[in-house]
């Protein structure tokens, strides 16, 4: 074939036409909402599995299904498919009302036998629920009218908080039962705002509106979750106006972006913290002590995550329960120095010791850890970095065997000080490598406290003593930065869930 | 005979290859860090919770138990149950193959077209200035890796002339005939060109990417042979003869000075679909590497597994095909 100019032209038109061919409309009135999501769906069932307890996919399954409470924006929790709920007197049993009215995605009523099944199924440890050790604190669940009654095996304050926590969805009892674990994976239902009309694995899941939802229908009558784990193809995904909503894009990109697009970044319930480990110099309150004043938060997070961030001196948010603002770890580099020199170190003769970080895991987690080092040179401290992935810190916690500092970040969606300080800093629990026995006789006594207020109070007291002795380095609440398009009003949820029956057309 | 000889022979060899990427993988992933119940350890799980959890997934056994139960599963076709999906791995890895395959044909399809092309001109205007381009040219794609064609392409055609796709396989919303999950050899052959097109159009950049680099191979080497082949005595004479430069070049030189850069192809496209797995992460394609990359994060270790075996299952049989072809075309093979 002669390669003229014309043909040259025909050759263009026809591989533009190829190009544009199936494009989503953009720009124009929003008819499909389309979601850039940062994480994969592996599994619909909420309740069982490692997915169950992956925070970062609870706003999809919140999509799809009810939790027995439902929890607002700011964390606290309002009546869901649970209206109300409580213990009897002597806190022996628990008792919860059912929502009249509610129907299941495939038209069947959700009666309150669907809430007593959900709870006995994740309480029997064959089901596999990850979390059984707290539904298994409740059992011979009974039904009395449109009211689930269940015996209290083992008092647990934070019962109520789990029913809109990890697992704490209430499932269809006949049509599981009817279809089986795999059939449910094929086509999941719930009572959600959206109903599953097609999902490809490591793909897509495109949800249709619920008309029926009791909490009123949403705003978008389709919307698409694409998941684009990569946040640089994130960014592209909403620049390009192939999608309209995203989330966890770099704070440097989210800055520029926001000036086209809307962006919305407000503090969530995740933190980012240094573990420390009883073991070597650690032992040693100086230098623990140094290693936390020698830390200038506000300034690491202006000057790394663009000022995204929210400085903490104990494992609690300002928006959870026990948060003590008069708990304070002043960056204070003297008093790191003094503190230093009263156990024989300085900054010529450095203590050392080895601090194991991830490395992209969460926003320049690294970076935090290189500056965070090269002020503990300032003061007389030598410090190893250590990188690896998260799969290592999971096993290497679980064992103990954590090095004396080690960063992490910890989520606690439901705000409870038990799931925050309680789990991360219990000697026997596995997620704690702080073993001290005065800490473990101080939060012993507080798992089973059924006075509220008393708890608290305690739990307050217990995040003192660890600031006073640094035993944990708590050093931020991150802050999620989410994208849209105009045309989309998204309303941020401080758990760090992206719930598309929120957003709303501008 | 030495045909048969020959197959025979590397049948032997891919049987031994696949047992020891099947003892290599179980032990290896089990050695590194990491372990699935530590990943899915909720807070506050307690001793007894993580026995149970550990039973429940069959790690409480040793592991030459557990490896005695996977591999006599993998000898009756389970390949076990993924910890994540929950789902046979069997059916999740057969599942996702199609979309890397028809991926890395369509690269490989591609990179010939670039790279015969770049070769063809660089021959016919050789000593000139576009010769001297495509060699720059060929530096520029080998010594850039293909995720960062994958970032300069979304760039380029996905935000600042959107004109493809730049993330999935199929637009969400349309609705798929398909039975098998070879979605654009069966939009073809149902002549459902508007979903061919689709389909065309979210494969494109990925493909790119993965034959850029490629491209720039078969450029080089099929270059090279060309100039040598142009050399020979019996090209020489085609010129004498009165033949246009196009066709001694197409006639005469291409069929002998085309067939290192078949062998080369071959080799190449298994390393061409190992590319799959950063590229199909960057473009949220739904293939057999995005797959991967997940199973490894979550430690899935039934999942990895599978994956790899069929990896070293498609590099094995392709191995295969390339030394039958070569023994078949290589008249000392062929008569001994």
């Amino acid at each position: 074939m002669k390669l003229n100019r014309r043909a040259l032209l025909q050759l263009s038109a026809a591989t533009a036409a190829l190009g544009f061919a199936g494009l989503p409309a953009r720009a124009q009135a929003i008819e499909e909402l389309v979601i850039a999501y940062n994480v994969n769906l592996p599994s619909w069932d909420p309740t069982v599995g490692p997915s169950a307890v992956n925070p970062t996919i609870q706003g999809i399954y919140q999509s799809v299904f009810d939790q027995y409470i439902l929890q607002q924006p700011d964390l606290k929790p309002a009546p869901g498919l649970l209206t109300e709920w409580g213990w009897n007197d002597d806190k022996t049993q628990v008792w919860m009302t059912v929502r009249d009215g509610v129907t299941w995605h495939d038209g069947s009523p959700f009666t309150a036998e669907d809430v007593a099944w959900s709870l006995a199924r994740v309480a029997n440890p064959e089901t596999g629920s990850p979390i059984q050790f707290v539904w298994g604190t409740l059992a011979n669940h009974r039904v009395e009218g449109n009211k689930v009654i269940a015996d209290v095996a083992q008092f647990d304050p934070t019962i109520f908080k789990w029913m809109y926590f990890l697992t704490g969805y209430v499932l269809p009892k006949a049509y599981y039962e009817k279809v089986g674990a795999e059939g449910f994976e094929a086509a999941p239902i719930g009572t959600g705002p959206y109903m599953v009309e097609k999902f490809e694995r490591n793909a897509f899941v495109r949800l249709k509106a619920n008309a029926n939802y009791w909490g009123g229908k949403p705003d978008f009558d389709t919307v698409t979750i694409k998941f684009v784990t990569d946040a640089a193809a994130r960014v592209a995904e909403v620049e390009s106006g192939n999608s309209h909503v995203t989330l966890e894009v770099p704070y440097e990109e989210y800055d520029r972006l926001k000036a086209t697009l809307t962006g919305t970044a407000t503090p969530v319930s995740d933190i980012g913290m240094i573990f420390l480990n009883d073991i070597e110099v650690m032992l040693d309150p100086n230098v623990r002590k140094a290693a936390a004043h020698a830390i200038d938060k506000q300034t690491i997070i202006d000057r790394l995550l663009s000022g995204y961030g929210v400085p903490i001196d104990t494992l609690q948010t300002p928006q959870y329960e026990a948060y003590d603002a008069s708990i304070k770890v002043p960056y204070d580099p003297d008093l790191a120095v003094k503190l230093l020199a009263d156990s024989g170190y300085s900054v010529d003769n450095p203590v050392k010791f080895k601090i194991q970080t991830t490395k992209g895991f969460k926003p320049k987690d690294y970076e935090m850890i290189q500056a965070i080092v090269g002020l503990w040179r300032k003061v007389g401290i030598e410090a190893e970095i250590e990188v690896y992935e998260i799969a290592k810190h999971y096993e290497l916690r679980a064992a103990d065997q954590l090095a004396p500092a080690a960063f992490y970040n910890w989520g606690n969606s439901v705000g409870d000080p038990t799931t925050s300080t309680g789990f991360a800093m219990f000697g026997p629990s596995p997620h704690s490598v702080w073993d001290g026995k005065d800490l473990i006789d101080m939060i012993g006594p507080l798992w089973g406290e059924k006075d509220e207020a008393k708890r608290i109070d305690g739990w307050k007291a217990v995040d003192k003593y660890i600031a006073e002795n640094a035993l944990v380095i708590p050093l931020l609440q991150y802050v999620q930065p989410i994208l849209s398009a105009p045309g989309v009003v998204v309303t941020p949820h401080a758990s760090g869930a992206l719930l598309p029956h929120l957003m709303k057309r501008a | 005979m030495p045909l048969l000889r020959t197959l025979f022979s590397r049948l032997i060899t891919t049987l031994i290859t696949l047992i020891g990427v099947a003892v290599i993988v179980f032990f290896v992933i089990r050695v590194v860090p990491g372990n699935p119940i530590a990943m899915m350890l909720p807070p506050g799980a307690t001793d007894e919770d993580i026995n149970r959890l550990t039973a429940l997934y069959g790690l409480d056994k040793t592991l030459p138990q557990q490896f005695l139960i996977w591999i006599s599963g993998v000898l009756h076709g389970d390949f076990g149950t993924s910890i994540t999906t929950r789902q046979p791995v069997l059916a999740l890895v057969l599942s996702r193959l199609p979309a890397t395959l028809e991926l890395s044909v369509m690269a490989l399809i591609i990179a010939c077209l670039i790279g015969g092309f770049a070769a063809l001109t660089g021959t016919r205007l050789r000593g000139t200035r576009t010769e001297a381009a495509i060699d720059v040219s060929n530096g520029m794609a080998l010594s850039i890796p293909d995720f960062l064609w994958g970032l300069l392409l979304i760039l380029g055609f996905g935000v600042l002339l959107p004109i493809f796709h730049i993330s999935g396989r199929v637009t969400p919303s349309l609705k798929l005939p398909f039975t098998t999950d070879f979605y654009l050899t069966e939009a073809l052959l149902r002549l459902r060109f508007d979903l061919w097109a689709d389909i065309v159009s979210h494969m494109f950049l990925p493909a790119l990417a993965l034959a850029i680099p490629l491209a720039a191979i078969i450029s080089q080497l099929l270059k090279q042979s060309l100039k040598e082949t142009m050399h020979l005595d019996y090209v020489t004479l085609s010129r004498t003869k009165g033949y246009s430069e196009n066709h001694v070049i197409l006639k005469e030189a291409l069929p002998n000075a085309i067939l290192p850069t078949l062998t080369l192809v071959g080799v190449q496209f298994t390393f061409l679909i190992g590319g799959t797995v950063i590229i199909e992460r960057l473009f949220s394609y739904e293939g057999l590497g995005n797959m991967a990359i997940d199973a490894v994060i979550n430690r899935d270790l039934p999942l990895i597994q599978g994956i790899v075996i069929l990896f070293a299952l498609i590099f094995t049989a392709v191995n295969l095909c390339v030394d039958l072809c070569y023994a078949a075309l290589n008249p000392r093979l062929r008569h001994g």
